[in-house]
């Protein structure tokens, strides 16, 4: 009989730490999260301290030097980003209303969720070692053509290979914004007489211009971001770049080419801080991103 | 005749005006076709890339895959019968303790973001799993390199199996939550209603019944690691020779094709052509095994 109540006991025990568990766990997350930022500030603080906003217009880096201008690369990665953006952006809304509107079952679906899918698979690293044996020549002879210095890699190589490789991210959410449009909003466009290329552009598109566009700051984010394919690719030079072919550098790939060999307290303190510029604007995009498609799927 | 002559004048222009309808339907249906056109070009313009690097990756690398390649190390410039056997062990042996320690903390916070729904520190949580995908995977090097590797005064595979583990926890959370919030609210009262303890219920109830779905999210966060190079740069670091020492820097198979292929070498270039088909066949293999798991294994109700 006193068996019972120890039994009890226990298992109260039991539940209690397993409960504590579950969320101790939960803090660990957001804790993990908050070391991540901290981590970044202090880690920055001497190159924050040193150079202060001159960090961001000074356009030359020479850590021999010691000159720290964060300026060429910010260009760097804006340019790719946003030419890589518009690039891909056609494709995307073009494949998002292919699945999400034409074919949304069926094999032919199936078939191109699943390249979509894998085009995601990739390693970065697989699409640059790609892009230096096929892309590269091939834009090497695009800028013979045109009379420019044959570098082939540049800003314009990487923006391709980040337009392929953001592809998929923003055709997901397209894709699932276009296919959550209210069936009866398009049968009485239907029943009005309109035909399929007017409800896509008059119904379609409109209700979902939020989603869409949540889709292409996503895929924005993801571009700022990506390291290896672009630092295979974009030329690794310290010039602000002076056009589209010309070679440049993100800041995602400085980190990449100098981290492990930087000296001094400074040098590796800028980079760092490029590494925090990139989270807080990846963060930023990311909440944005995130909040815009709630207010769409709520709505 | 008059009457006449009026009525002819409205006829014809009412013949008009269906020709001018007409037209227009012509018109709009032209439209439509070709935007239907557009749109399918579009998208198999966008397939074409994956076909082309598949297709090429496989061409180069067929002819670097053979029994040396899996057994033997790298050799020197001008050396043939080179292998990768040192990263793909690495790789293994980076994702072995990555799953170890990403696995049960990822399962246990989708456990307690699908319990606990509402609470404010869900929402923080899951506003910081967000986060955590979103942030660039050479910033997630960079903080790895200032808790681990910097502390530990060396690279180490520890370091980089540490710095995957940080970029699997999302999703292995995400699929988690996901899947345990489809299972019935009946399955968890009909437990307890037993005289079950809750965290018998969760353990041996609906972790069990939602596996499926949990080993589809493991599977692919893997694969998705699997290829990660950019965090494994400061961390993992490199090992031109086979190590299995947790402690020290190894190799990876993502490592030895950003080396070999930024190198001037054709004999490393074949290597690294080698390697990516390996990589590539392992995330395709792993795709697939999520898919049967997805199958077999799916959760209804």
């Amino acid at each position: 009989m006193t068996a019972i109540p120890y039994q009890a006991k226990r298992i109260n025990l039991k539940e209690k730490v397993f409960k504590k568990t579950l969320t101790l766990s939960a803090i660990i997350v957001v804790i993990i999260l908050l070391a991540i930022f901290f981590t970044l500030l202090i880690n920055s603080m001497p190159s924050i301290k040193a150079l202060g906003t001159k960090f961001f217009y000074d356009k030359t880096w020479d850590p021999v030097a010691d000159e720290y201008g964060a300026l060429p690369f910010l260009v760097g990665t804006l340019l790719t980003s946003f030419l890589a953006l518009v690039i891909s952006t056609p494709f995307s809304i073009a494949v998002a209303i292919f699945l999400g509107e034409y074919y949304q079952k069926g094999i032919v679906a199936e078939i191109f969720k699943n390249v979509i899918d894998l085009l995601a698979g990739i390693p970065s690293v697989i699409y640059g070692f790609w892009g230096l044996f096929v892309l590269v020549p091939i834009v090497r002879m695009i800028e013979m053509k045109l009379n420019l210095p044959p570098y082939g890699v540049g800003i314009f190589t990487s923006s391709i290979i980040l337009a392929i490789m953001i592809l998929p991210f923003s055709v997901s959410l397209s894709r699932q914004v276009i296919s959550m449009v209210p069936a009866h909003l398009k049968e009485a466009a239907y029943s009005l007489g309109a035909t399929r290329f007017e409800v896509i552009t008059k119904i379609i598109i409109p209700y979902t211009k939020s989603g869409l566009f949540a889709g292409l700051l996503l895929a924005l984010g993801r571009a700022l971001g990506e390291t290896m394919a672009v630092t295979m690719l974009i030329g690794n030079t310290h010039q602000i770049p002076t056009g589209i072919f010309s070679p440049g550098n993100t800041m995602a790939s400085v980190i990449a080419n100098e981290f492990s060999e930087a000296t001094g307290k400074i040098y590796t303190s800028a980079l760092i801080e490029m590494g925090l510029f990139l989270f807080v604007v990846a963060t930023i995009i990311n909440i944005l991103g995130k909040q815009v498609i709630k207010r769409f799927t709520l709505s | 005749m008059e009457m006449i002559l009026q009525q002819n004048k409205i006829m014809n222009n009412k013949l008009f005006v269906d020709r001018q309808i007409e037209k227009q339907i012509a018109h709009r249906n032209k439209k439509n076709k070709a935007f239907k056109g557009i749109i399918i070009a579009g998208t198999i313009i966008s397939t074409l890339p994956l076909l082309l690097i598949l297709f090429y990756i496989f061409k180069q690398g067929i002819t670097a895959i053979n029994w040396d390649f899996f057994t033997n190390l790298p050799k020197p410039v001008g050396e043939t019968g080179g292998g990768v056997a040192n990263a793909l062990v690495g790789s293994i042996l980076i994702l072995l303790v990555s799953c170890v320690l990403a696995i049960p903390v990822g399962i246990v916070i989708g456990i307690y973001l699908s319990e606990v729904a509402k609470s404010r520190l869900a929402y923080y949580c899951r506003l910081a799993v967000d986060v955590l995908q979103g942030i660039p995977s050479i910033v997630i090097g960079i903080i790895i390199y200032e808790w681990i590797v910097r502390p530990m005064g060396g690279f180490s595979a520890f370091s980089g199996s540490v710095a995957l583990a940080l970029m699997m926890l999302p999703s292995i959370v995400k699929s988690t939550e996901e899947t345990l919030k489809l299972l019935p609210e009946s399955l968890k009262e009909a437990s307890l209603a037993l005289g079950v303890p809750y965290y018998k219920t969760i353990l041996k109830i609906i972790v069990p019944t939602g596996l499926g779905g949990i080993m589809t999210g493991v599977i692919l966060s893997i694969a998705r690691v699997i290829g990660e190079t950019a965090p494994l740069l400061f961390t993992a670091f490199g090992n031109p020779f086979m190590s299995t020492n947790i402690f020290k820097p190894i190799s990876s198979l993502p490592l030895i094709i950003f080396n070999y292929a930024t190198s001037p070498y054709n004999d490393w270039h074949q290597l690294a052509w080698g390697a990516s088909m390996l990589l590539i066949l392992m995330i395709l293999i792993l795709n697939i095994i999520t898919k049967i798991v997805q199958r077999k294994w799916k959760v209804q109700f």
